[in-house]
């Protein structure tokens, strides 16, 4: 009895700890902000393996995306005599939940994990206390660069998923199945509303990309720093991501869709 | 260096790539594209009963849409619905006496207002008020009514079998 409550007492108190010391670290990194934006060049760097380097997953897994609602759709709409409103519901279900969503699911996969990896081998192999003893802070000259690319980087992602994905589900639906073209266009526009749909899709996609690079990094930063350590906390960057993303996706839509 | 002018071209093209993505579905999959400007003017129509008609709902006159319902209110004193809608810049030469109507596209489409022109010289302005409105049809009522009316007719049809049937006596 007495071993659970230690048990039950010392997680708690852990994972308290571990929550202040990662936004104890959030601001750490923050507070570097100006410096990077005045060294663009390191931005520049990250932005490259953070971004450019997911743009071929991104496009890709999109297309596909796209072209499976196009088919899904089609056949449940067409029982309705509704096949019009394919376009509206491809691009209304791409921007509003796919686009940011599985976006940031595959940037925690292909970016978020490779920064929780470089970085815990950075401080596995002592890189980081080696800038330390030259006066340099590896937060805000590694950390700090990395973070604010993953930000800029997931709406950009989550942008051109979206494309993709409506001229995915527009090859499906009216190059194959043959939906008419004005109709699709015409309706998709009809429906959808800048500010509350593509607006809101961006702020989505712009508080998964905070929400997973913080974890990335954060993991990276406070992993043990042997080999194990740093495998389990690649581990942990992907699986803590999953379930941020698609918790503070609850609540977005709760909070942007909610009513009426 | 040149390796460093290569990465930023890259970013750089990144960078164009999502924002001409941002600006593809702003102007081909939403609505923005149909704004145009703050231009337009807001004309108002009472209603007695305006069914499920939205905010955003659109305005036509001879099946073109010419604008969208802006907002929705309630007159205290009249118990009548006040709906106020915003007519885009170009059509700014509807007659004073235009008639609006509450229809629905289609079976169980969305509700929306149609305007009719009607025939003096004068011409709506921002603000001024459409006097003839007819109410959106309510299913409820449309069945009632009918039901009176067959009721009704076979009341009539069983009077007039009765009279027949006194005559023969």
């Amino acid at each position: 009895m007495r071993k659970t409550l230690e048990n039950l007492g010392r997680v708690t108190l852990d994972t308290v700890k571990k929550l202040g010391r990662a936004n104890l670290f959030l601001l750490h990194v923050l507070s570097g902000t100006l410096a990077i934006l005045l060294r663009f060049r390191l931005l520049t760097a990250q932005m490259y393996s953070v971004g450019v380097l997911s743009i071929l997953l991104i496009a890709v897994s999109g297309l596909f995306v796209g072209m499976v609602l196009g088919l899904q759709g089609f056949n449940v709409l067409s029982d309705f005599g509704a096949e019009e409103s394919l376009g509206v519901m491809v691009a209304a279900s791409l921007v509003r939940e796919l686009g940011p969503v599985v976006t940031a699911l595959l940037f925690a996969g292909r970016a978020g994990s490779a920064l929780t990896a470089e970085i815990g081998l950075m401080k596995a192999t002592e890189q980081l206390s080696g800038m330390e003893m030259m006066a340099v802070d590896p937060v805000k000259r590694v950390i700090t660069p990395r973070f604010l690319a993953g930000v800029l980087s997931m709406p950009l992602l989550a942008s051109l998923f979206s494309m993709v994905g409506v001229m995915g589900g527009f090859f499906v639906g009216v190059g194959l199945l043959g939906v008419d073209e004005g109709a699709f266009w015409t309706q998709m526009r009809s429906h959808l509303d800048f500010e509350d749909d593509i607006i809101n899709g961006v702020i989505k996609s712009l508080v998964f990309g905070v929400v997973v690079t913080w974890i990335a990094v954060f993991e990276g930063h406070d992993a043990i720093p042997t080999s194990e350590g740093v495998s389990r906390a690649t581990t942990r960057s992907v699986v803590y991501s999953a379930f941020a993303v698609l918790g503070w996706d609850f609540v977005l839509t709760a909070l942007m869709f909610g009513e009426d | 260096m040149q390796q460093s002018k290569t990465l930023e071209m890259w970013v750089g093209a990144f960078v164009a790539l999502g924002v001409v993505a941002l600006f593809f579905l702003a102007m081909k999959v939403s609505n923005l594209s149909d704004y145009q400007g703050d231009g337009g003017y807001l004309l108002k129509a009472r209603f007695d009963n305006i069914g499920s008609l939205k905010v955003r709902a659109p305005v036509s006159m001879a099946g073109v849409r010419i604008g969208r319902v802006s907002a929705i209110g309630f007159d205290k004193q009249r118990f009548q619905a006040v709906v106020e809608m915003h007519i885009e810049p170009q059509f700014d030469s509807l007659p004073e006496d235009t008639s609006a109507k509450i229809l629905t596209a289609g079976l169980l489409g969305e509700q929306y207002i149609a305007l009719e022109a009607g025939g003096t010289d004068e011409v709506l302005k921002d603000g001024s008020e459409i006097e003839l409105t007819q109410s959106s049809l309510v299913l409820e009522e449309v069945i009632s009514k009918f039901l009176y009316s067959k009721a009704e007719g076979s009341e009539k049809k069983d009077d007039a079998s009765d009279e027949k049937a006194s005559d023969g006596k």
